[in-house]
């Protein structure tokens, strides 16, 4: 079929697939590897095989078990909760909205989406920040202020990521009810099927493909978050917003303990491995 | 007089639910504001406070709108170095990945082998990895072979990052592209390297321009690389520099970081406009999306 020479057809796929061994395929290797051993940023030649010591470490160290928590509170309240509800909520009303208020509603929401992380992480810090704009909007209603950032850091910095991750999510959902067939809500509405009855039984198994692929994706993105984190709180108050990434961070390169750092990281690099695999069979991809 | 009332019924039925609709419509636009409300607040008080001179952490208008927030950080040190620090690490990495993901794209989607769909398989599964999990044994391996602090071990590793992704995405546009026009090429004797700049590339000409400007808006706001991988001051990108510039917080100048916030975000939101109409929908993650 093909006018190009037999075996060096394939010859292009040869820089990517150079690049992404070396880059990724090889610290990821490599992160097996220190992973088992008691590396420390300051004496990598010496270091020596100390078999499953980091884990049992991690599981028995209180900061670890705290970040764990905390990866699932950020997770669950930001991706799963936040961006998830918010961006189908979006989507649901936008298709019922007048289009002015659509584009300037979308473009808002998308342009929180686009904004460089660190630049959105500033902009919210500066927002829950005690003297912030938060605190005047709720002495304003006459509610009482608070330091967020100090109080409730794991849920202001959750906030900031729905206020950052939402709009992948308005998208998905908006493609997805755009394909839904106006006959089927039709027929839905004729058999009385209203409101919360039509979401529930006719809307959401509609769309339940791009819900999965949503709640996944979602899920992958907010687990590796770290500048916004890092820029807002830097993990603290004391490790009251120590997310997995931002405790591995500190470990491996604060207090130089590489070895340890790895393990944690190849615990997230698991995490996301089965989530990705989840997400590949729910897709039946086809090539 | 029987078609009279039954038309005048219909009447009343459409004016009914003209209004129902109405005011469907008045509750999802009034909603929506109010989202749309807490979503620009931040975005407010970035514009507002780069405009301030005497700008603090809130939402208000200034008392004079002044240009000096933005005289003040066009300075080297401050813009220009990091923003072309940026310009150098991002566009170079974008270009390795587009480049590669082009020449890589081109056999996977017109040959076929054995090993092509794992291959694929391998490089989708990839993409959903979190590539923050990989930076501690990165940064490790850097020091190791010696790449730390340098930029184009950086833009190397930068480029790999995109890489799966921007594979991807660049296969799915090429096996848009009909194979008959290729064959029509080869048929007039065309190689096989001229069929590809002549033919295929050309035909995907808005494909790879989605691809390029998308691994750049990704790469241009990355964080977390450029921190953990370079180390001299003069060699920061603008993602560093906009956080050692308020990291140390204590004597900030939020008007000026604001402006020099506004600096950096510019080139990513005018290119995400250029690019926007093809982004839009469910296209956000390529085929895979689609599923």
């Amino acid at each position: 079929m093909s006018a190009t020479g037999g075996r060096w057809r394939w010859a292009p796929i040869a820089p990517a697939t150079v690049l992404m061994l070396l880059f990724l395929g090889g610290p990821i290797g490599y992160c097996v590897w220190i992973a088992f051993t008691d590396t420390q940023l300051t004496g990598a030649a010496g270091a020596d095989f100390v078999g499953f010591e980091n884990f049992r470490r991690a599981f028995a160290d209180d900061a670890f078990r705290n970040a764990v928590w905390l990866t699932l509170v950020f997770t669950v309240v930001s991706a799963v909760l936040g961006q998830n509800t918010l961006g189908l909520l979006l989507a649901g009303l936008m298709r019922g909205a007048s289009r002015p208020v659509r584009s300037v509603t979308g473009s808002l929401v998308i342009a929180a989406w686009v904004l460089p992380e660190i630049v959105a992480a500033f902009l919210l810090y500066a927002f829950f920040r005690r003297e912030g704009t938060l605190n005047a909007l709720l002495e304003w209603l006459g509610l009482p202020a608070q330091n967020w950032l100090f109080t409730l850091p794991i849920l202001a910095v959750s906030l900031a990521n729905v206020w950052r991750g939402t709009a992948f999510s308005m998208l998905i959902y908006s493609a997805a009810l755009a394909e839904i067939p106006r006959d089927v809500v039709e027929a839905a509405e004729v058999d009385g099927a209203r409101g919360a009855r039509r979401l529930w039984y006719v809307t959401l198994p509609m769309i339940r493909r791009s819900i999965g692929t949503n709640l996944m994706l979602n899920t992958l993105s907010t687990l590796s978050v770290f500048g916004l984190i890092w820029a807002m709180t830097r993990g603290g108050p004391g490790s009251r917003s120590q997310t997995l990434p931002v405790y591995m961070y500190d470990q491996a390169l604060v207090k130089s303990l590489i070895g340890y750092g790895t393990a944690v990281a190849l615990l997230l690099l698991v995490v996301g491995a089965l989530f990705s695999v989840v997400y590949l069979r729910l897709m039946r991809v086809e090539l | 007089m029987r078609t009279r009332q039954k038309r005048a019924r219909r009447e009343r039925g459409r004016r009914e639910r003209g209004r129902r609709e109405r005011g469907r419509r008045l509750a999802a636009d009034a909603a929506l504001l109010l989202l749309a409300t807490a979503f620009a607040l931040p975005l407010v008080w970035l514009l507002l406070a780069s405009l301030d001179p005497g700008a603090d952490l809130r939402v208000r208008a200034p008392s004079t709108l002044t240009g000096e927030n933005f005289r003040a950080v066009l300075t080297d040190e401050i813009a220009f170095t990091p923003m072309l620090n940026s310009l150098l690490l991002c566009g170079g990495a974008t270009a390795v990945t587009v480049v590669c993901a082009a020449l890589a794209a081109y056999p996977l989607s017109r040959h076929r082998a054995r090993w092509a769909r794992p291959y694929l398989l391998t490089v989708l599964f990839t993409t959903c990895l979190p590539i923050t999990a990989v930076m501690v044994p990165v940064y490790a391996l850097f020091v190791r072979v010696e790449l730390i602090d340098t930029r184009y071990g950086t833009a190397l590793f930068m480029a790999a990052s995109q890489l799966p992704f921007a594979l991807w995405l660049t296969k799915n546009f090429m096996d848009a592209v009909p194979l008959v026009l290729e064959e029509a090429a080869w048929t007039d004797g065309a190689s096989g390297a001229r069929t590809l700049t002549r033919v295929v590339l050309p035909l995907m000409g808005p494909g790879l321009t989605v691809v390029t400007v998308y691994t750049f808006i990704q790469l241009w706001g990355n964080f977390f690389v450029p921190f953990m991988l370079i180390l001299t001051p003069e060699r920061l990108p603008a993602s560093v520099s906009v956080y050692t510039f308020f990291g140390n917080y204590g004597s900030v100048v939020y008007g000026q970081l604001a402006a020099f916030s506004i600096l950096y975000s510019l080139p990513v939101l005018l290119l995400y406009v250029l690019i926007a109409r093809r982004l839009g929908g469910g296209f956000a993650l390529g085929g895979a999306v689609k599923g």
